[in-house]
């Protein structure tokens, strides 16, 4: 609180306390008088209590009419905020995909893996009659079939094998793209709290001194991975193939 | 062939430096950011760079400017690898000198074409 505001008016005060004295010393004076005395001198302390409040009333309502005419907080509520919930729905899409795409391999690679062992663990078994001398040259021919089968079986499910890891390898890119994501939408709700920060020191009446700063540098700027449709302007490729042909028309 | 793999997430490090062992390129060496990368490049005689952009620290783009500046790397060989794909970005990288680029998420079919088409693109110049 200034203290100009807020003085009392002495000249006046001592006035009517002067005269309020003088009433009290003389005897003729009425109760009535006297009482009128004493609410004028209150009016005086009244008057400048008022104005304080209304000092602080104002102060409050400007403080309050900046803060709601600040556009970011309005981008805040009518873009940011929707944008960001689109984002996290894209992170579940995500990161759901990648399960499955991993399941699928598991489920597709564990009967093939199974069947291998399958086969091997039967050759080998037919390989320890062969060595006790216990096959008969009929199935010793069916055995030299089923070994030679089992190679090139056994070569093209490692095939199949090898491919799911490849598959799972790729799989695991949402890890990176999430992560963009996430960071992107920690640091809106970072600037979110500074925001309902400012609105409680509002609240409580006390100057803002200090904006919450909204640095932007070059790194902040990049727009990270594209969620599928946001951003579809022309200036937003909408995969390699687009990326491809602009820098073909780059001379690439 | 001595590559190295720069990027901030090592999810992403570890799924390129896989592909790559897949395309036969066993020699790579891995970076968080161009802060990290760029003194590794320019003691280690690496023959081909994979970056990231968005990074903590230097970003992919300030490492490409600082390759093309230094007298020793400024015919390395990049391939950006990110998820930015606003038109104005890729001008300014395929300005910067950037030799390929792949937005994520990407397969395995595309690092190896652009990869391919990088070499080749050398072996002819």
């Amino acid at each position: 609180m200034s203290s100009d505001s807020n003085q009392l008016d002495k000249s006046a005060l001592l006035e009517k306390a002067k005269c309020l004295v003088e009433m009290l010393e003389s005897e003729q004076t009425e109760d009535a008088a006297i009482e009128a005395n004493i609410d004028e001198i209150m009016n005086i302390r009244e008057s400048s209590l008022f104005q304080e409040l209304g000092k602080m009333t104002r102060e409050i309502h400007d403080s309050i009419m900046n803060f709601r005419m600040d556009s970011r907080v309005a981008d805040l509520a009518h873009s940011d905020i929707p944008d960001a919930k689109d984002r996290l729905e894209y992170v579940i899409e995500m990161t759901e995909k990648s399960a499955n795409t991993v399941l699928a391999v598991v489920e597709k690679g564990t009967p093939v893996a199974e069947k291998l062992s399958g086969q091997a663990q039967q050759l080998s078994e037919q390989w320890g009659r062969f060595r006790r001398r216990e096959l008969s040259a009929d199935e010793l021919r069916s055995m030299g079939q089923e070994v030679e089968n089992f190679f090139s079986e056994s070569e093209t499910m490692m095939t199949e094998l090898l491919a799911g890891f490849t598959e799972v390898l790729m799989a695991q890119d949402f890890q990176d793209l999430t992560g963009q994501i996430i960071r992107k939408v920690i640091k809106l709700v970072d600037e979110i709290e500074n925001n309902l920060v400012e609105l409680v020191r509002i609240q409580g009446g006390h100057k803002i001194t200090d904006k919450a700063d909204v640095k932007k540098d070059e790194r902040e700027a990049l727009d990270g991975p594209q969620v599928p449709g946001k951003e579809s302007s022309d200036e937003v490729m909408q995969g390699q193939d687009d990326v491809d042909d602009l820098l073909a028309s780059l001379g690439f | 062939m001595k590559i190295l793999i720069v990027d901030d997430f090592s999810t992403m490090r570890r799924i390129i430096k896989n592909l790559l062992r897949d395309l036969g390129f066993n020699n790579t060496e891995e970076a968080d950011d161009g802060n990290t990368g760029l003194p590794k490049l320019q003691t280690g005689n690496f023959d081909f760079l994979v970056t990231d952009w968005n990074m903590p620290g230097m970003t992919g783009i300030d490492l490409l400017r600082a390759v093309r500046a230094d007298e020793k790397l400024k015919t390395l060989p990049v391939l950006m690898v990110t998820a930015e794909a606003k038109k104005e970005q890729i001008v300014l990288a395929a300005q910067e000198g950037v030799n390929g680029y792949i937005v994520k998420p990407f397969t395995a079919q595309t690092l190896k074409e652009k990869i391919d088409k990088i070499f080749e693109r050398i072996e002819n110049a």
